[in-house]
C-alpha cells in the first residue's frame, strides 16, 4: 500500500514529461530548422571548395578584401532586419549613403573639422530617418512608399548639393578621414604583433562585429526587441496590449538610416573622396542579404546574425564568381537565384516552413 | 457595493442612438451572460466599458467611483480587462511572451537593464496551472489549439489581477471539446472571485456558466434575469422580440 502511494506521484510526472517532450521542439531542432544556420553551412561549404580550387581565394589578402567588402551591406542590413521584423521595408538606404557622403564631403571641402563633418552627415541621414518613420509611424502611410520616395528625394539632394562633382579635396582633416576609413586590425606593419596568417580586418568589418552583437543583444534581451517583434506579428495586438507601437515603428526607421549613415561615412573615409551615386542599388543587395539571413518579408522574423551571415553570403559568392573567372555579368542571376531560393525554404505553409518541414523528413523521429 | 455599475448610460453616433438609458451591475465574482442580436448595441456597451469612449449620457462607476475612460489603458488601470474574439495574440510569440507583452519583467539596471525571462516563464506557468489548463509558457502561440490561445488571452487578465473580465465571443469559431476547456476557464475565473461578462450568441454556452443574463433589443435592456429562473426559448424570444420585456 505504502508502496503504491510512493510510487504514484513518480508515474505521473514520467507521462507529462514524455508528453513535453514529444511536442515542445529541443534545442538542435530549432538550430536545424533555423535558415541562418543553413546559411553557415552554405557558406562554408563554399569557401572550403573556393579555398582548395582557387590558390588566391584562400589568401589573409583576399579574407581582409571580402570581410571589408560586405561589412558595409552587413552594418545596414542590421537597420533593414529591424525594420523588417516590424513588418515594414526600407527602400532608401543606398541614397540616404549618397546623401550623407556628399554632406559630410562637402563640409570636408569647406575645411571643417573631421568631426563636424561626420555630425553634419550623420544628422542629415537621421532627418531622412526621421521623416520615412514620421510617415510610416505616425501617418500611416506603406513604408514601401514613403521610404520609394525618399530614395528618389535623397539621391536628388545629393547630386544637386554635389553639383554633380566628386568631392575629394578635403582639408586639414583628410588624413584623419582616411585613417578612420582604412584602419586595420591587428596589423601586420613592422610594429605590428600579428602574425602573417591572421588576416588585417578592416574597421567596416569591426563596426560590423561591434553592431551585430549590441542589435543581437537587444533583440534577446531588451523589452524593445520584443516589442519590435510583437508589431511584426500582430500589430493591433501588440496596441491593444500597450506596446508604445507608432514609437518603436519610428525609431525602427530612424536606426535603419543611422546604419545607412555610418556605413556611408566608413567608405567616405575608405575612398577619400565622396560620389553623390555612392549606395547606388545597394538598397536591393541589402534587402536581398537580410530575406537570406532569415528575415521574413511578412514581420515577426529575423536575426542579427541572419543578418550577418546573409551579407557576408551574398559577397562569398560575388567574390568566388570572379575568381573562378566568371563573367561578372552572372552575378545578378546567381544573387537572384539565392533569394528566390532562401524565401522558399523560409516560406511558411500553416505553422512550419519548408525547411522544418524537409528537416523532418530527413531526420530519424528520436534527434527531433 | 457593486463591483461595475452602469447608471442610465446612453451612447449615440450622430443620429444614431447605439445604447439608449441602460442601467445594471455586477457583483465581484459574478458570470454574466450579455446577448442581443447583431446590432443590438452589446458591442458599443462593452466599449463603453472598456474605456475606448465614454458615454454621451450617464455613467460607469468601478467599486462606486464614476469613471470617466477615454483610453483602455485607463479602464485596466481600475482592473477591467478585455478578451478580444481575435484574441489580440501575437503568433510568432511564445505563450508567455503573450502573457508579458506590453508588461515584461526586467531585472538589473540601466543601460544593462534586461528581460527576466525566466521570471515571466515560471509566472506563466504558475497561471496556466492556476486555471488548470495544458498550455506552455515556452510553446509557440501559432502552434496552438482556439483553447488553448484562450488561455494564453485569459492567463494575461490575471496576471494584472482584474476584477473583472469582458469577453467577446470566447467560444466562436472553436471545436466542442475546446469549448469545454474555455468555459472551464470562465468558472476558474469566477472561483477566483473575477466578475465576468460574457458576450456570445451561444445560448447552450451562456446558459452553463452564466448567474444572470442581460438582453439587449435595439440599444435598450429588455431582461436581467437570474439564469436558473429562464429559459433558452425565453431569451431567444427576448432576443428576437418576440417577447417584449421581461
Amino acid at each position: 500500500m505504502q508502496h503504491d502511494i510512493a510510487k504514484a506521484p513518480e508515474t505521473s510526472h514520467a507521462a507529462i514529461s514524455d508528453v513535453a517532450e514529444n511536442k515542445e521542439q529541443t534545442f538542435g531542432a530549432r538550430v536545424l530548422s533555423s535558415q541562418p544556420f543553413w546559411v553557415t553551412i552554405a557558406l562554408i561549404v563554399l569557401v572550403v571548395v573556393m579555398t582548395i580550387n582557387e590558390p588566391t581565394f584562400g589568401t589573409t589578402e583576399n579574407a581582409a578584401n571580402v570581410t571589408r567588402n560586405f561589412a558595409p551591406i552587413g552594418i545596414m542590413a542590421m537597420g533593414m532586419t529591424v525594420v523588417i521584423i516590424t513588418g515594414g521595408i526600407d527602400l532608401s538606404v543606398g541614397s540616404v549613403m549618397g546623401l550623407v557622403a556628399i554632406v559630410a564631403g562637402l563640409f570636408l571641402t569647406w575645411h571643417y573639422s573631421w568631426y563636424v563633418a561626420f555630425t553634419m552627415g550623420m544628422i542629415a541621414g537621421l532627418a531622412c530617418g526621421t521623416v520615412n518613420g514620421f510617415f510610416v509611424a505616425y501617418v500611416g502611410m506603406p513604408s514601401f512608399v514613403v521610404t520609394l520616395g525618399m530614395l528618389s528625394i535623397a539621391r536628388s539632394l545629393a547630386v544637386v548639393f554635389s553639383a554633380n562633382q566628386m568631392l575629394y579635396q578635403f582639408g586639414p582633416d583628410a588624413p584623419i578621414v582616411r585613417a578612420i576609413g582604412q584602419a586595420k586590425w591587428p596589423s601586420h606593419a613592422p610594429a605590428g604583433w600579428a602574425p602573417h596568417w591572421i588576416p588585417e580586418l578592416s574597421s567596416h568589418f569591426w563596426v560590423l562585429v561591434g553592431l551585430a552583437l549590441i542589435v543581437g543583444y537587444v533583440f534577446n534581451s531588451k523589452a524593445w526587441g520584443r516589442h519590435l517583434f510583437a508589431i511584426g506579428g500582430n500589430e493591433q495586438a501588440a496596441r491593444l496590449t500597450g506596446v508604445p507601437v507608432d514609437w518603436i515603428k519610428f525609431q525602427a526607421y530612424v536606426f535603419s538610416a543611422f546604419t545607412a549613415s555610418l556605413a556611408s561615412l566608413l567608405l567616405l573615409g575608405y575612398n577619400g573622396s565622396a560620389i553623390n551615386a555612392m549606395g547606388q542599388g545597394y538598397e536591393l543587395r541589402v534587402i536581398a542579404a537580410t530575406v537570406i539571413g532569415g528575415a521574413s518579408l511578412m514581420g515577426g522574423s529575423g536575426t542579427a546574425f541572419g543578418a550577418f551571415i546573409g551579407s557576408a553570403f551574398l559577397e562569398v559568392i560575388r567574390n568566388a564568381l570572379l575568381m573562378a573567372g566568371i563573367d561578372s555579368n552572372w552575378q545578378g542571376a546567381f544573387v537572384g537565384a539565392f533569394i528566390i531560393l532562401a524565401v522558399l525554404l523560409g516560406m511558411q505553409t500553416g505553422a512550419t516552413s519548408i525547411m522544418t518541414a524537409i528537416v523532418q523528413q530527413l531526420l530519424p523521429k528520436k534527434h527531433r | 457595493m457593486a463591483l461595475l455599475e452602469v447608471r442610465n448610460v446612453s451612447k449615440s453616433f450622430g443620429a444614431i442612438h447605439a445604447v439608449n438609458d441602460i442601467s445594471w451591475s455586477v457583483e465581484p465574482g459574478e458570470v454574466v451572460g450579455l446577448m442581443g442580436d447583431n446590432g443590438a448595441g452589446k458591442s458599443t456597451l462593452v466599449k463603453l466599458i472598456a474605456g475606448n469612449f465614454p458615454p454621451t449620457e450617464g455613467e460607469v462607476l468601478v467599486d462606486g467611483e464614476v469613471c470617466h475612460f477615454h483610453k483602455p489603458i485607463q479602464a485596466r488601470a481600475k482592473g477591467i480587462e478585455v478578451v478580444y474574439q481575435d484574441l489580440a495574440l501575437a503568433d510568432n510569440l511564445t505563450a508567455a511572451q503573450n502573457v508579458f507583452l506590453g508588461r515584461e519583467l526586467n531585472k538589473g539596471f540601466w543601460p544593462f537593464r534586461v528581460l527576466d525571462k525566466q521570471a515571466m516563464i515560471d509566472r506563466s506557468a504558475g497561471l496556466f496551472d492556476e486555471l488548470k489548463s495544458e498550455t506552455r509558457p515556452r510553446d509557440l502561440v501559432k502552434k496552438m489549439s482556439g483553447g488553448q490561445r484562450q488561455a494564453v488571452a485569459i492567463a494575461r487578465t490575471r496576471l494584472s489581477n482584474a476584477k473583472l473580465v469582458l469577453m467577446d465571443e470566447p467560444t466562436a469559431a472553436i471545436s466542442v471539446r475546446q469549448v469545454a476547456q474555455v468555459l472551464e476557464l470562465i468558472r476558474r475565473l469566477k472561483h477566483q472571485d473575477v466578475a465576468v461578462i460574457l458576450i456570445s450568441h451561444r445560448m447552450p454556452d451562456v446558459f452553463a456558466v452564466s448567474d444572470r443574463i442581460i438582453v439587449m433589443r435595439r440599444g435598450a435592456k429588455v431582461a436581467d434575469k437570474a439564469t436558473a429562473s429562464t429559459s433558452p426559448e425565453e431569451i431567444t424570444g427576448l432576443i428576437t422580440g418576440a417577447i417584449r420585456a421581461a
